[in-house]
């Protein structure tokens, strides 16, 4: 300890001065990037701020700020000066959790800010028992010492909360630990595996699938190691036009296999292998997806089709297509259908996105729907560190509360005879609360009387 | 009946709690005690009522959601927070001065909320990203967190009164040698702010969480995160200071002040000068 404490790095690192100045540090520097916009192409900063400041900025990795050599090294300095802080405290905390209290000297305990002496009847072994019983059946469990003039109990609550503020401590450095594990940056560089940590992105468009995404850090494409479909997807609207929800249907393959379907929406991701699939956006095409199916032969054809534009569909014998269509805000209300069995005149209707037209033809009868061709905009994102995070913000919590709400307390009784008068001392203290735990001593000695 | 007619009760229950508090702080008659009491319970139910009926109201058009999701309703949430927490305080510690600091935050908040211009007061359906059972719990959270902030703004803002006094030598007779002792004030501060920072710290990590359920990232640097981190350093400043540097007393009352400052600029700044994902607070 002692060598350890002429170590000027050391010293340093212990110190809460360097506390105080990191937390000032991160908090003032933090400010910047909340004022200038963060990740603008370069051009951004010369415009607006001119070119000498906008270099600058870039020397200083201002745009990213928060990934920045300086700000990496002040959230270096800050765990380092945790890590340090604690080591060097908790020794001393621990000594004073196992320390004996029954060494305590009669004449501190009559110092003690929480005192209260009292006379006893009967003699001094009878005196000490009932001293005993009485502060057990208050749930203060005493141990005893036998002194020259009498006998000194005591007995202690919560010492393990002295190291509540150190749980607090150690949850920061989880949190950061599983910030590390599950950054892609980390992992891309350092690691050289991209498939460790990412976050990318994909567009699927509606029938279409994928077996990779495009990370974010790098642009490139990541193999996902399977296969994602976009089996649809559909924009739910509010009575007033506005969005309600974003719900796309996947279905994951295996070499070619269905192995999963689920329905993505925002809040409610899909995850396969460690890697989640968020909905995060869409892209509308200038294109339709019309499914025709002739109830009297069972066959059924689903067709991409722009605008305006014819399809034959020789099995079925039939030609249709979108003729007209009317738009309420961005979202098509209804589409004017051509279709014709080239037996009569063709059938002209309007119909809604995503109902079923019943078209009775001489050829037979045929069911039509239409809906606009969509892609689905996912972001992808496989952390593994999530689960060190999540666990840190859960320790920080009940580390918290330790600190702030649970104290150590301690109650001595000190039973001994002078001048033949046997007289019982108590004494309390606590580390935390203070005020708290004095009412809940004054009560106890209330009881004893 | 609908809850309109309670939020405009509830702002003028606060506004004359306040009245009868500050009146109360200035003439020095505890008389008015009980009435600024009653005043700020009776606000503090119908404010409950108003949420509970703005909460029913909204599944009777068919888009029911918790009353948490935009400006009118968060401002009125952090009032009925002040509300309540301050009622907390004021039974738990006996002293009726402090509604004088703090009651006029809860009605500010009200006002804001019902007069300012460009504050939207229609219960709109929720935009896809709120749509999650972690809102209540985020929202919730932080609100707690903001109220004992203000809380421990006001008594920051006593302390420092109170401290002129003392430093003037002001007798007990005069208005600001009345207030309350700097040991209780100063032991009141520092006990919101421990109350306070609990709950900031449930308020990010829910907010984390729930990002990541919905954006696949716990932590975007997102203004609105970034000055939330900021102030739970400010606060973490504020505790280290006063555990390990002994601080106490002015300097505590002004971090106490700053700290608000701080939560008032993660609250409004964020969403009327700054841009980020949190744009929807801002109507």
């Amino acid at each position: 300890m002692t060598k350890k404490k002429q170590n000027p790095f050391w010293q340093l690192f212990s110190s809460v001065k360097l506390a105080l100045f990191i937390l000032i540090a991160l908090a003032s520097t933090s400010i910047i990037g909340t004022v200038i916009q963060q990740n603008k192409p370069p051009e951004y900063y010369v415009d607006l701020y001119g070119a000498n400041l906008a270099r600058l900025f870039q020397t200083l990795s201002i745009p990213d700020m928060y990934n920045s050599w300086w700000f990496m090294i002040l959230l270096g300095v800050f765990s380092l000066n945790l890590i340090i802080c604690s080591l060097e405290r908790i020794p001393n905390v621990w000594r004073l959790v196992t320390m004996d209290n029954l060494e305590t000297k009669p004449e501190r305990l009559q110092k003690m800010g929480m005192r209260k002496t009292m006379p006893m009847e009967g003699s001094l072994s009878e005196a000490t028992s009932e001293t005993a019983s009485f502060l057990a059946s208050k749930g203060w469990k005493t141990d005893q010492r036998e002194l020259e003039n009498g006998t000194l109990m005591f007995s202690q609550k919560g010492g393990w909360t002295r190291f509540g503020v150190y749980v607090v401590h150690i949850s920061i450095l989880i949190i950061l630990t599983g910030a590390v594990i599950g950054s892609s940056r980390i992992s891309n560089s350092i690691l050289r595996n991209p498939h460790f940590a990412f976050k990318g992105g994909v567009n699927i468009p509606e029938s279409q699938q994928t077996d990779v995404i495009y990370s974010y850090l790098t642009q490139k494409p990541l193999p996902l190691g399977f296969t994602v479909r976009c089996d649809s997807f559909k924009i739910e609207y509010y009575p007033n036009g506005m969005p309600k929800d974003y719900v796309s249907v996947l279905t994951v393959l295996e070499d070619g296999k269905e192995v999963l379907t689920k329905v993505v929406e925002v809040n409610e991701p899909l995850i396969y292998k460690g890697i989640t699939f968020y909905q995060s956006s869409y892209q509308p095409y200038q294109d339709y997806i019309l499914t025709v199916k002739n109830q009297t032969t069972g066959l059924k054809t689903t067709d991409i089709v722009p605008y305006a534009k014819q399809v034959t569909w020789k099995e079925g014998g039939a030609r249709f297509g979108i003729i007209n269509m009317e738009k309420r805000g961005e979202a098509i209300s209804r589409f004017k259908i051509w279709f014709t069995d080239d037996q009569s005149e063709p059938t002209k209707f309007w119909l809604a996105p995503g109902q079923d037209a019943l078209i009775e033809r001489a050829s037979g009868t045929y069911t039509l729907s239409a809906k606009q061709l969509y892609a689905t905009g996912l972001q992808v994102a496989k952390d593994p560190g999530v689960w060190w995070v999540y666990s840190g913000c859960g320790l920080m919590l009940i580390g918290l509360m330790i600190a702030f709400f649970m104290s150590h307390r301690k109650i001595w009784a000190l039973v001994r005879e002078e001048d033949g008068k046997v007289t019982v001392l108590f004494a309390g203290s606590a580390n935390k609360n203070k005020l708290g735990f004095e009412k809940t001593f004054s009560t106890l000695i209330e009881d004893g009387k | 009946m609908d809850s309109s007619l309670f939020f405009g009760i509830t702002t003028l229950g606060y506004l004359l709690a306040s009245v009868f508090y500050i009146a109360l702080f200035v003439f020095k008659n505890n008389k008015l005690a009980p009435i600024g009491t009653a005043l700020t319970v009776l606000g503090t139910i119908t404010l409950t009522i108003a949420l509970g009926f703005r909460w029913y109201e909204s599944y009777q058009i068919g888009i029911g959601h918790a009353p948490l999701t935009n400006m009118f309703e968060s401002l009125v949430f952090f009032a009925w927070c002040i509300g309540l927490f301050y009622l907390f305080m004021e039974y738990k510690f006996k002293n009726h001065v402090i509604g004088a600091f703090v009651m006029p935050f809860a009605f500010a908040a009200m006002a804001y909320a019902s007069f300012a211009k460009g504050i939207n007061q229609e219960i709109s359906p929720l935009v896809p990203a709120l749509q999650s059972n972690w809102l209540i719990a985020h929202v919730v959270t932080c609100f707690i967190g903001y109220g004992a902030f203000a809380m421990a703004a006001g008594l920051g803002i006593m302390y420092l009164l109170k401290k002129s006094a003392v430093d003037k030598k002001l007798s007990e007779q005069t208005l600001l040698g009345s207030l309350p002792d700097l040991r209780f004030i100063d032991d009141m501060t520092y006990k919101t702010i421990v109350f306070g920072f609990l709950w900031l710290s449930a308020g990010i990590i829910t907010g984390a969480i729930w990002a990541n359920e919905a954006w696949g990232t716990y932590w975007s640097w997102d203004p609105k995160e970034t000055w939330s981190i900021i102030t739970w350093f400010l606060y973490a400043l504020t505790l280290h200071a006063r555990f390990t540097r002994g601080w106490s007393g002015s300097r505590i009352a002004w971090l106490a002040i700053l700290g608000f400052c701080s939560v008032i600029f993660t609250y409004f700044g964020v969403n009327f000068v700054l841009s980020g994902l949190h744009s929807y607070g801002s109507s």
